[in-house]
């Protein structure tokens, strides 16, 4: 059984991406869209070293207003069609679907947060070189983590929900922020932002860890029920 | 499944009278005493009397929340899935979310009085404002619609994961103001010395709010039940007026 979890996962995972390379969706409007969102914080910022100062925080919003069409997204194509009845019709292990589709969101935030941290760099005048690098991509392998199972979570529970548009960020922001908090100050460690140092980013990175950790294990025991109606 | 001839003349019982009493005669001392008959305290004066209601509605919040917690517990692991643990669960949160209300009101108010600011980032105010925006959340999943197991399965779980995300959301903001403002503007007020009316004011105010969670607990999952009911006999009750027409 455990075998065809992970194949299950897998065959999700490479449908789901082959679906957003196809549609181009996330590569025309949700890129565009997070660009955009940190042109508007430069606009209403206005200054210089004010900008250098927020850009970790700033990067982290822009990811999590994304966050929620990339959700949006990923389990619209489920619910056209009836897709996710019929793999729960068809007896699919729901682990394997929460995985799978985790994995593929976890993919295009991917994705999505290395054009926004170049954007900072060549829109915030940010620096982050050594040490800070090392930091920064951990920091984003574990916030990632954590975002893209919460996300799947709080996705499947709306999906097919009336007003579900509306639904989720009041469901999602309120989870997500210990992870905008942490990953925030560990990215300004990385950034040296504001005179902290590279080491003083480690324990957020911790924090966040333990978040995609405690998430991963509550979507695998929870998926099955939230989706099945 | 003769609910139909049943008229309802309330939702009340021995019990709920009882509490509702209860309450009326504790929260009634609680407005004499703390406006009236308690003296002002040395260091905030006047405003001393917003803690009569802010503490005792600050516990019934934190309270309620605990009972959605074990109540969803309860009706998940449970072997039937009784459907009177989700009223609990769901009766419960509307409470919470009230009294959470009040109290942010009244701490607001009482700190704009206090501290010269209706609000600080301290990590306790925090966490508060993020369980009552949660809970808001749960009251929403509870409102999508569906059978009353569906609703269960899904608040359930929702509660549930609250339990998970509120002890992570207090750590992270802990550690985010511990590392970023390290004069903070409060401490805990818990060395208040008190004075012996003050400390009996403020735990009629605990005992009158609990008692009137209690009451407002059982009545709405009592019209939670009622709710269900009607949707669940509605048809039947058409049905049976229809063919009674029919034969007369």
């Amino acid at each position: 059984m455990s075998m065809s979890t992970s194949r299950i996962a897998r065959a999700v995972a490479a449908k789901d991406l082959r679906i957003e390379l196809r549609s181009r969706v996330v590569t025309n409007q949700v890129l565009p869209f997070s660009g955009l969102v940190m042109v508007m914080f430069a606009f209403a910022l206005d200054n210089d070293d004010v900008l250098q100062r927020v850009a970790g925080g700033l990067v982290w919003l822009a990811t999590l207003f994304s966050l929620f069409m990339l959700v949006q997204r990923t389990f619209a194509v489920e619910t056209y069609d009836g897709a996710l009845d019929s793999l729960r019709v068809a007896g699919v292990n729901p682990q394997g679907i929460f995985l799978g589709k985790s994995f593929a969101l976890f993919v295009q935030l991917l994705v999505l947060e290395s054009v926004l941290f170049v954007a900072a760099v060549v829109l915030y005048r940010v620096n982050v070189n050594g040490s800070g690098v090392v930091l920064l991509v951990t920091c984003v392998l574990c916030a990632t983590a954590g975002l893209a199972f919460v996300g799947t979570l709080y996705g499947g529970l709306t999906a097919g929900a009336r007003g579900r548009e509306t639904l989720l960020p009041l469901l999602l922001l309120p989870v997500v922020a210990p992870v905008l908090i942490c990953a925030t100050r560990a990215t300004e460690s990385a950034f040296r932002s504001g005179g902290v140092t590279v080491g003083e980013g480690w324990p957020w990175v911790g924090v966040l860890a333990v978040f995609a950790a405690v998430f991963g294990l509550g979507g695998l025991l929870s998926f099955g029920s939230l989706i099945e109606e | 499944m003769n609910t139909e001839t049943q008229t309802f003349t309330g939702v009340g019982t021995p019990a709920t009278r009882l509490y509702g009493l209860m309450a009326i005669v504790a929260l009634g001392w609680v407005l004499l005493g703390g406006l009236f008959f308690t003296p002002e305290d040395a260091v905030q004066g006047d405003a001393v009397r917003i803690m009569y209601v802010h503490v005792p509605t600050a516990w019934i919040a934190y309270l309620a929340f605990i009972v959605t917690g074990v109540a969803s517990a309860c009706w998940m692991i449970g072997k039937k899935h009784s459907i009177g643990f989700d009223r609990v669960a769901g009766a419960s949160a509307e409470v919470g979310v009230l009294f959470m209300a009040m109290t942010l009101l009244s701490g607001s108010l009482w700190g704009r009085i206090t501290w010269g600011t209706f609000w600080v980032w301290d990590p306790r105010l925090t966490t508060t404002a993020f369980l009552f925006v949660t809970y808001i959340g749960y009251l929403a999943v509870r409102g999508l619609g569906g059978t009353a197991h569906q609703r269960a399965r899904r608040s359930s779980v929702i509660a549930l994961l609250a339990v998970l995300e509120i002890p992570l959301v207090h750590f992270s903001v802990v550690m985010w103001r511990s590392l970023h403002q390290r004069a903070t503007v409060l401490s805990p007020d818990g060395d208040i010395k008190m004075d012996g009316i003050m400390l009996f004011t403020l735990l009629c105010g605990v005992f009158g709010f609990s008692v009137l969670f209690a009451w407002l607990v059982s009545h709405r999952q009592r019209i939670m039940a009622m709710k269900d009911a009607q949707q669940t006999t509605a048809i039947d009750v058409a049905v049976t007026e229809r063919l009674k027409e029919a034969q007369s």
